[in-house]
C-alpha cells in the first residue's frame, strides 16, 4: 500500500508539473504566436486534461493512505504514529489530518477536488478559466512536490514494525475533529481559487467585471467553510480543553482568523467594484493577502515557528513554505506592476456620508484587526530577535487593541446596511437612525439597572465595560437591520397583499445577495452577544464525597456517586451529579476523565447543560490523593450558546445570498446593499 | 456652554474617582496581577483564569502571588521577582517602555495613519481631479437616497 500510495502522488505530480508547464505554454503563445494556429488551443486543452486528471491519482493517495489506517499498517511511519488497533473506525478517518504529512495530503486533496469542479466547468470562460487552472495547477505542484520530498505520508518505518500504534492524540478523539479541520481547509484551500481568477484575470488584463462574479460566488463559498472550521474549532476547545473557555488567542486560531478577516474585507469591497468600478488594485490585493495569510498559517501551523497549543503536526517544513510565499509575493508584485494601468479605477463619491465611504471604513477596520493580530503573533519572534528574549503576547494585549477595534467594526455592521449608495440627506439619517439610537440607549440604561455596570468590587473593569458597550450596540445594530427588513416587507405587502412573512419571504427571495448579507449580520451581531457574556463567567471547584452538595448560581449540585468504566480503547472515570434549581431535580449530569490505554495520556469529556442565559459546564479533576474525595468545577458561563445559534444565522445567511435572485437585480449601480 | 463643559468635567472627576476607589484593595489587586501573568504549565492561559484540569503549576503561582501582595510588595516589585523566576514570558503581555512599547504603539499608529488615509482618500474622491475621473456629480433623487430595489 505505502508502494501504491507514493507512486500516485508521483503521478499526480508529473500531471499537475505538465498542468502548469503545457497551460504556461499555451497561454504564451496564444499571446505571441500565430492568430489562427491551433497548437494553442489544443496545448491548453492537454493541460485542462491532466489538471482534471490530478484528482484520480490524489485521491487514490488519500484513499491508501485511510486503508492503511483501516488496516493497521504500522510498516508506514504515518499509521503507526497516528493510529492504533483499537482506534475507532471514525477516528482512524480523521488520523488523515491528524499528522503533518495527511494533512499536507488532505490540503492536496481538496487543491484536486477543487480543480477537477473548476476545470469541469471552463466552459463558462474558456480563457479566464485557462488561467486559473494554470495557476491552480502551480500550488498543487508545491504541495504535491512537499508530499513527495520533504513530508512523505508513506514513508516506512524503520526498525522492528511494532505490534500497535502509539495512537491518535486523545485531544483529536472528539466528534469535531472529524469535521473541523476539513471545514478550515476547505476554507484554507478554497482561497486558492478566488487567488487563481484573481490573478489570471490581472495577467490576461481581463476585460470587464465579469471575473469579480465568478470570484465572489467562490470567495463565499470558501469563506462559509472557513466560518464553520473557525466557530468549529472554537466549540472543540469549548468541549474539550476544560478550561471553560473557546479562544485562547493561540498564534494557530490568529492564523486561521487572519484570512477571515481579509476575506470578509474582500467580500465587501468587491460591491464597490461591481457597481461603481472602483477599488480594482485594493480588491486584487485583497485577495493575493487573502491566500498569502492562508499560507502563512500553514508555515504557523507545520513549521513551528511561534509557541502554541497545536502542537500536533511541526516540522521543519517552513523553509518550502517561506520559498514558496516568496515566489508567490513576487508573481503577484510582477503581474500587478506589469499590468496595474488596467486596474485604473473611476473613482468619485458624492458624499461623505454614504454606503461607499461605510465600505471603506469597514475595510479599514478589518485590516487593522488583522494587522493587530499578525503584530501580536509575530511580536514574540521579533523581541526574540532584538531583546533575545521571548515576550508573550498574550489576551490582555489583545483585549485591550482588538476589542475596541472590533466594538468599532460592530456599529459599522449596523450603520452600513442604513446608509444608501451615493449619499444621503440629513432627513434620511434622522429617519433612519432614530431608532437605533433609542434602541442603544434604553439598553445600555436596561443593562445598567440589570447589574451590567463597568466596574467590578469597586475598580473599573474593562471586561464589563466592553460588555455593556457591546450589548448596546448590538441592540442599536439588531433595530437597524430589522428596520430594514420590515420596510421591504411593508412596501411589499402594500404592493401584493402579503402577510408580514410572506413578504419578508418574497423580499429576501427578490434580492438574495442584500438580505442573505442582513441575515449575516444579524448572524454576527448574535455571536457578539455570546461573546460579551464571557465577562462574566465564574466558577467554583469543591472536593464532593457522596451526597455533598455545592450550590452554584440557581442550580445545586449533588453527588451521588463516582464510577469508573473500561474498553479497550480507554478507561474512564465519572462522577454522577444531580442537578437541582428551585429544589427540583432537573436533570442529571456525568463529567468524566478518560486515560487512553496505549499512550497512558488522560483527556477531560466536560458535561455541558446548556440554556439560553447560560452555560453549566462541569468538569471531573479526579480525586484527591489524600482522601480519595472527587474533585469537581464548575463554570456557568452566561450566553454561550448564543455564539453557536449565531454562526448557525451565519452560515444561513451566506446560504441565502449564494441562491440567485426570484426575479434578477436591476444593473449594477442601482441597488442596495448586497453580501 | 459653560456651564455644559463645567458639568462634563464634573461628571468625569466623579467618575474617575469612584473608579479608583478601591482599586488598591489586595483582593483586586490579586485580581489586576493575576490577569497580568500567565500560567507557566504551557496551557497559554492567564493565572487569573487558569482553571484547567489537574494544572501542576497555578495553584503555587497563585499562593505566591497573594503571599507577595500580603508582603506588601508593590505591582512592579512582583511583576519583575515573578519575570526573575520564571523568565520574562511570564508576563502577560508586552511592558510599556524601551522596545516592547512598539507592541502596543503599533497597531494605533496604523489605524490611525488607516484612518487619516481614508479620510484623505474620501476627501479626494469627493473632489475628483477634473480630466482624470471626471463625471459631475449627480443630484440625488429620491429612490437613489432611499437605496431600496423594491
Amino acid at each position: 500500500m505505502a508502494s501504491f500510495g507514493s507512486f500516485a502522488l508521483l503521478v499526480a505530480l508529473v500531471l499537475a508539473g505538465y498542468n502548469l508547464l503545457a497551460g504556461v505554454l499555451a497561454l504564451r503563445l496564444r499571446v505571441i504566436g500565430p492568430v489562427d494556429s491551433l497548437l494553442p488551443e489544443q496545448l491548453g486543452e492537454t493541460a485542462r486534461r491532466a489538471g482534471v486528471a490530478v484528482f484520480v491519482p490524489v485521491t487514490a493517495a488519500a484513499v491508501a493512505l485511510l486503508w492503511a489506517a483501516f488496516t493497521n499498517d504500522f510498516s508506514i511511519t504515518y499509521i503507526m504514529e497516528h493510529t492504533n488497533r483499537e482506534l475507532p473506525g471514525p477516528y482512524k478517518f480523521a488520523a488523515l489530518w491528524s499528522g503533518q504529512e495527511g494533512s499536507l495530503l488532505l490540503w492536496a486533496w481538496l487543491l484536486a477536488t477543487y480543480g477537477f469542479v473548476l476545470r469541469l466547468t471552463h466552459k463558462v470562460d474558456v480563457r479566464l478559466y485557462a488561467y486559473a487552472s494554470t495557476i491552480l495547477a502551480g500550488i498543487q505542484t508545491f504541495f504535491l512536490a512537499v508530499l513527495c520530498f520533504a513530508a512523505p505520508p508513506f514513508a516506512l518505518y524503520t526498525g522492528i514494525i511494532p505490534a500497535d500504534g502509539n495512537g491518535l492524540n486523545p485531544l483529536l478523539q472528539y466528534p469535531e475533529m472529524v469535521i473541523h479541520p476539513p471545514m478550515l481547509y476547505l476554507g484554507y484551500v478554497g482561497f486558492s481559487v478566488p487567488f487563481s481568477f484573481a490573478l489570471g484575470a490581472l495577467i490576461m488584463r481581463y476585460p470587464g467585471e465579469k471575473w469579480i462574479r465568478v470570484t465572489r460566488i467562490w470567495t463565499m463559498v470558501t469563506w462559509l467553510f472557513l466560518t464553520c472550521g473557525i466557530f468549529l474549532g472554537m466549540h472543540w476547545a469549548y468541549a474539550v480543553l476544560g478550561w471553560g473557555g473557546y479562544w485562547g488567542w493561540d498564534p494557530v486560531e490568529n492564523a486561521s482568523f487572519m484570512p477571515w478577516l481579509t476575506g470578509t474585507a474582500f467580500l465587501h469591497s468587491v460591491m464597490m467594484q461591481e457597481k461603481k468600478g472602483m477599488m480594482k488594485s485594493w480588491n486584487v490585493w485583497l485577495i493575493f493577502s487573502t491566500f498569502l495569510l492562508t499560507l502563512l498559517g500553514t508555515l504557523l501551523t507545520r513549521a513551528g515557528l511561534v509557541s502554541s497549543v497545536h502542537a500536533f503536526a511541526q516540522s521543519s517544513i517552513g523553509t518550502w513554505f517561506v520559498v514558496f510565499m516568496i515566489i508567490v509575493l513576487a508573481v503577484c508584485i510582477a503581474a500587478y506592476v506589469i499590468n496595474r494601468d488596467h486596474l485604473k479605477s473611476e473613482h468619485q463619491l458624492t458624499s461623505a456620508v454614504s454606503r461607499e465611504s461605510s465600505f471603506l471604513f469597514n475595510n479599514l477596520v478589518l485590516l487593522t484587526s488583522c494587522f493587530v493580530i499578525l503584530w501580536g503573533t509575530l511580536f514574540p519572534i521579533l523581541s526574540e530577535w532584538v531583546e533575545g528574549s521571548k515576550v508573550t503576547v498574550g489576551a490582555p494585549f489583545y483585549n485591550r487593541v482588538a476589542i475596541p477595534i472590533g466594538l468599532f467594526l460592530l456599529f459599522l455592521t449596523g450603520v452600513g446596511p442604513i446608509l444608501p449608495w451615493r449619499g444621503t440627506s440629513y432627513q434620511s439619517i434622522r429617519r433612519n437612525f432614530v431608532l437605533p439610537v433609542v434602541a442603544l440607549w434604553m439598553t445600555a440604561i436596561a443593562c445598567l439597572v440589570a447589574g451590567v455596570r463597568p466596574w467590578k468590587d469597586g475598580s473599573f473593569s474593562p471586561g464589563n465595560f466592553y460588555a455593556l458597550v457591546a450589548f448596546a450596540l448590538v441592540a442599536a445594530v439588531t433595530t437597524a437591520i430589522l428596520t430594514e427588513f420590515l420596510r421591504g416587507a411593508g412596501v411589499i405587502s402594500q404592493q401584493t397583499g402579503r402577510n408580514l412573512f410572506g413578504s419578508l419571504w418574497l423580499l429576501t427571495r427578490r434580492n438574495t445577495r442584500r438580505y442573505g448579507g442582513y441575515l449575516v449580520h444579524i448572524g454576527v451581531v448574535i455571536v457578539v452577544v455570546g461573546l460579551a457574556g464571557s465577562a462574566f463567567n465564574r466558577s467554583e471547584e469543591k472536593e464532593m464525597g457522596l451526597n455533598d452538595k455545592m450550590t452554584f448560581g440557581p442550580y445545586i449540585l449533588e453527588e451521588i456517586g463516582a464510577t469508573q468504566d473500561s474498553n479497550r480503547n480507554y478507561n474512564s472515570e465519572y462522577a454522577l451529579l444531580n442537578v437541582y434549581r428551585n429544589g427540583v431535580k432537573r436533570f442529571q449530569m456525568a463529567p468524566e476523565k478518560r486515560v487512553y490505554v496505549v499512550n497512558g495520556q488522560p483527556q477531560t469529556m466536560v458535561a455541558i447543560h446548556s440554556v439560553p442565559a447560560w452555560d453549566l459546564y462541569v468538569v471531573y479533576e479526579g480525586v484527591n490523593p489524600e482522601n480519595g474525595q472527587p474533585i469537581i468545577k464548575a463554570f456557568l458561563n452566561p450566553l454561550v450558546g448564543w455564539i453557536w445559534v449565531g454562526v448557525a444565522v451565519m452560515a444561513l445567511g451566506t446560504i441565502v445570498a449564494l441562491v440567485p435572485n426570484l426575479i434578477p437585480a436591476r444593473e449594477p449601480g442601482a441597488t442596495g446593499g448586497e453580501f | 456652554m459653560n456651564r455644559w463643559i463645567k458639568t462634563v468635567q464634573a461628571l468625569t472627576l466623579a467618575i474617575a474617582v469612584y473608579f479608583s476607589v478601591g482599586a488598591t484593595g489586595a483582593g483586586a489587586r490579586f485580581e489586576n496581577l493575576g490577569h497580568r501573568l500567565m500560567c507557566t504549565c504551557g496551557c497559554a492561559e492567564l493565572l487569573g483564569e487558569c482553571n484547567h484540569v489537574g494544572c501542576p503549576e497555578s495553584t503555587r503561582q497563585r499562593n505566591e502571588l497573594a503571599a507577595a501582595i500580603a508582603a506588601g510588595k508593590s505591582d512592579s516589585e512582583i511583576l519583575v521577582w515573578f519575570s526573575d523566576k520564571y523568565g520574562r514570558s511570564v508576563q502577560a503581555s508586552p511592558r510599556t517602555q524601551g522596545f516592547e512599547l512598539i507592541a502596543w504603539i503599533a497597531p494605533f499608529a496604523v489605524f490611525a495613519a488607516g484612518l487619516l488615509g481614508t479620510i484623505l482618500l474620501v476627501r479626494r474622491w469627493m473632489h475628483p481631479v477634473e480630466g482624470l475621473s471626471g463625471g459631475v456629480p449627480v443630484p440625488l433623487t429620491k429612490a437613489s437616497e432611499r437605496g431600496h430595489e423594491i
